[in-house]
């Protein structure tokens, strides 16, 4: 299987080339409804995580909800 | 010119006009945040015992590697709580509208009501943790043109303030202290000259004391100047009992926001007697 890298909130991932932004937070085990994600600084809406193919270089953030004032 | 003031339904309770802020209509006049607590329990309960209905929350990377550790959204009940998302932690407008775009995202996946309204926190540097005013002003404007109702946390500078509004600002937030310094409010005439300049044939456009509250007389002091409501976080959350803070928290929010529609009296520099002048037995000193 052909990987590539890309950049999950700061840290470098060798994932299967084609996942999807769906594809890769099932494999993160995320909670999807608690995230929302940016590709390359640009928001990713969740309707669009399951078409939005990966490139390899692309940088994601990963985010979710914390306790702050 | 008679300040407009909205007249308590019966004396002697807590009745008031609900805080409008924007679209949002909440009961208490407690902003509260969710940083900072020893537990999510110990959090779980102040929040409920600070009768506040709206909650700010943080937004950062997923950790990704504890999928089974609990998240703040398990320990908070979304269906009771408006959330605030901020930007804290942001000290450019272009990452402030990133954050915000990202904590809409969260939200309207909870289907919680506050998807469509942020705290806006631009910074200036880590030490002071002072709003940076040029950067919160430019950010204000992008999120404002993307259909944000925009919380501006500022500085308590009267004429930012003012410039805030005019970018489409839902309501401006001027800091009473730095963040987290429990300070209370340092500069109560600026925050008055705030009030003045933004309520300006404008009474009901609301205005926030957010941050520097330490303890329960702070929160009153600023209520008894007239702001709307205030919001903090540390004041609660790290206080020895933080349980029996937040109720004092408030305790003083009533305090303030009836003794500022009650109306106080005038400072005087001498004494008036509250016992009838007639009738003395005794001889007056001259």
């Amino acid at each position: 299987m052909d990987t590539m890298q890309i950049t999950v909130n700061g840290q470098s991932r060798a994932i299967a080339d084609g996942l999807t932004v769906a594809d890769l937070l099932k494999e993160l085990a995320v909670a999807v409804p608690h995230v929302a994600v940016e590709v390359n600084r640009d928001l990713v809406p969740r309707a669009r995580h399951a078409q939005t193919e990966l490139k390899s270089g692309d940088a994601l953030e990963v985010v979710t909800l914390v306790g702050g004032g | 010119m008679e300040p407009e003031i909205t007249r308590l339904a019966q004396p002697f309770t807590t009745v008031d006009d609900p805080l409008q802020l924007g679209t949002h209509t909440l009961q208490s006049r407690l902003i509260v945040g969710t940083g900072k607590y020893a537990s999510y329990e110990l959090m779980g309960e102040a929040l409920d015992t600070s009768g506040t209905d709206c909650i700010t929350v943080a937004v950062r990377r997923d950790r990704l590697i504890d999928a089974d550790g609990k998240n703040l959204i398990d320990a908070i009940d979304t269906s009771r709580y408006t959330l605030l998302p901020n930007t804290a932690g942001c000290f450019s407008a272009e990452d402030a509208v990133r954050v915000a775009r990202l904590g809409r995202e969260i939200l309207l996946g909870l289907e919680n009501s506050g998807a469509d309204w942020v705290k806006l926190e631009v910074l200036a540097d880590t030490r002071t943790l002072l709003p940076d005013p040029v950067a919160t002003l430019r950010a204000t404007e992008q999120l404002v043109a993307e259909g944000f109702q925009v919380l501006c946390y500022s500085t308590d500078d009267p004429v930012i303030a003012r410039h805030l509004k005019e970018a489409g600002a839902t309501s401006v937030m001027p800091a009473g202290s730095p963040i987290g310094s429990g300070q209370g409010v340092l500069n109560p005439n600026n925050i008055r000259i705030c009030l003045e300049y933004l309520k300006e044939n404008d009474p009901d456009y609301p205005v926030i004391v957010d941050a520097g509250v330490g303890t329960a007389s702070d929160v009153t002091v600023a209520m008894e100047l007239g702001v709307d409501g205030v919001l903090l976080n540390t004041g609660i959350a790290h206080a020895g009992v933080p349980v029996s803070m937040a109720r004092a928290m408030r305790l003083a929010c009533d305090a303030g926001r009836l003794a500022y529609l009650a109306e106080r009296i005038p400072k005087k520099l001498y004494a008036t007697a509250s016992s009838p002048d007639e009738g003395v037995i005794s001889l007056k000193p001259r």
